[in-house]
């Protein structure tokens, strides 16, 4: 099981939760599997070509997946995705 | 009252009321003030702005908030600095320094935080909170004690001891993260959504923080008398500055205060570090990779800028440049303004004039424009970068035998400089 931390612009998504548990081996299995227990999220996170949308931001244990192998990032059992904003700071 | 209509978001067009949001619950795009700007241009004038205060509140009509004693520690009006000495040094003609060093905590943030605290109080907020490489931090702590609101900021571990001080003096909680800008960026927007009551000035309230920025093209133009510059070299970290200077100038012509509609070049500076915007416009992408910043640049070390696309656009749709610079050049840039205008800036600073002289040897920056640059940030926030780097011409015994010894030969041309 993956923790998935969900910001506070898609909790209505969720019934309010912040974190859930998802199961999957990828960073992409875990955000379609998260769509599919919570419908919403897919056309949120991801543009058209099926990557992830120019301000979504996620991150496998505080890195961000743009320096790890993107949606493809293995993950071992444990970890917690962050699913954050890109907008911020400066 | 203030002309706002209401937030839109940039990427999908969405409308959102005037709020504390900062993203689009759709797309995760930027919101951004929308205004009513027939109604703007039916009251404001020239006249009414030159009445009003000397800070960045003569230009309320054009702020997205409007209070009779805003959050304010006077911030902005600072002084835009011919530098005819500079400009010769470099092959330039008209150049103008726009002198944020002179900001009361000594950076271009005062303008952000004043508007974004103000909003932020208005909307009932009563902890001020920020994410910081350093000037923000200094900035958000001290209006915050101004405005008798609690604060919480945090900063990377390894920023300049100055910065650090400059923070904590004003009493409210300072946390240093162990990690990098970024690492504190993330952690303050994972925040927020837990801290829905604490005003992260460049989180949730960032759409109204950003609006700031335009009032250093608001001054310019009017300190040059109602006039846009051809060409203005602004520093990138998140790029949030850069795009709201670029709106500025347009939205003066919008509600009529120019004459002419402005052209202006807008060219971006970063440390070669941290150059994820200057990588992209040298390679010609539309996609930023964010990197892991190494420079003595810390407060442009933002290594995933979050309007760093739209900065690379207001560069490019304006016929500007962008360019990065090594540490190197960093510190000689400090030493070139202070030396030839008198002008003490902080890294940024540095960047700033090392990418000015930079894109004028290459010919993106030419003699025949009119150019500003921003200086953004004063010296004595940085200092320790010159650590080593200046000092001291000669430490000599308190004797005039001494002082002859060590500076026989350059006594003689200083007398003759004087004599010519
Ligand atoms: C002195 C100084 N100049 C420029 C910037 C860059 O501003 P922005 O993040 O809006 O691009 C910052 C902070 O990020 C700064 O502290
Ligand atoms: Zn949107």
């Amino acid at each position: 099981m993956t923790t998935v931390r969900i910001p506070a612009q898609l909790r209505t998504l969720t019934a309010g939760a912040g974190e859930l548990s998802i199961d999957g081996s990828t960073v992409g299995e875990v955000l379609v599997a998260l769509d599919g227990a919570h419908a919403g999220f897919a056309e949120r996170l991801f543009d058209e070509s099926g990557g992830l949308r120019r301000f979504v931001n996620v991150f496998v244990d505080e890195e961000d997946v743009r320096f790890l192998d993107g949606l493809a990032t293995p993950l071992t059992p444990g970890q917690t995705i962050s699913i954050v904003p890109a907008v911020a700071g400066g | 009252m203030d002309f706002v209509s209401g937030l839109r978001c940039r990427e999908c067009g969405r409308g959102y009321p005037a709020e504390a949001l900062h993203v689009c619950d759709f797309c995760f795009g930027p919101l951004e003030v929308t205004y009513d700007y027939e109604k703007i241009a039916s009251v404001v004038t020239r006249e009414r702005i030159e009445a009003g205060p000397r800070s960045i509140w003569r230009y309320a009509d054009l702020l997205p908030v409007h209070d009779a004693a805003p959050v304010d520690l006077g911030a902005g009006f600072t002084p835009l600095v011919r530098a005819d000495r500079l400009a010769s040094e470099l092959g330039l003609g008209e150049l103008w320094i726009k002198d944020d060093t002179a900001n009361p905590t000594g950076s271009f943030k005062d303008r952000v935080v004043s508007v974004a605290l103000t909003k932020a109080r208005q909307l009932g907020f009563k902890v001020a909170a920020c994410a910081s490489t350093g000037n923000l931090a200094n900035s958000v702590a001290a209006h915050a004690a101004r405005a008798g609101m609690d604060s919480i900021v945090l900063i990377p571990h390894d920023l300049e001891r100055a910065k650090v001080t400059m923070t904590a003096v004003y009493g409210g909680t300072l946390v240093a993260v162990e990690g990098s800008y970024d690492d504190v960026n993330r952690l303050c927007a994972e925040l927020t959504s837990e801290q829905p009551d604490w005003a992260f000035v460049n989180v949730n309230v960032r759409t109204y923080y950003a609006e700031g920025s335009k009032t250093l093209a608001f001054e310019v133009a009017e300190q040059l008398g109602w006039q846009a510059p051809d060409h203005v070299v602004v520093p990138i970290g998140s790029g949030s500055q850069l795009t709201k200077v670029a709106k500025g100038f347009r939205e003066l012509w919008q509600v009529g205060l120019l004459d002419e509609e402005p052209s202006v070049r807008v060219s971006g500076a970063q440390a070669e570090g941290c150059s994820p915007v200057a990588t992209a416009f040298a390679e010609g992408t539309d996609a930023i990779r964010p990197v892991k910043p190494n420079t003595i640049a810390k407060s442009l070390a933002i290594g995933n800028p979050a309007d760093g696309w739209y900065a690379l656009d207001a560069i490019r749709s304006s016929g500007g440049s962008c360019a990065s610079v090594t540490d190197a050049e960093v510190l000689d840039g400090i030493g070139l303004l202070a030396r030839t205008e008198g002008i003490f800036a902080e890294t940024a600073g540095g960047v700033t004039i090392a990418t000015l002289a930079k894109l004028a040897a290459q010919g993106a920056i030419r003699a025949d424009e009119r150019v500003v640059a921003m200086v953004t940030g004063h010296g004595l926030k940085t200092a320790e970068a010159l650590t080593g780097v200046v000092g001291p011409t000669a430490t000599i015994a308190p004797t005039l035998e001494s002082f002859g010894d060590a500076l026989g030969d350059q006594l003689n041309t200083i007398r003759s400089q004087r004599s010519s």
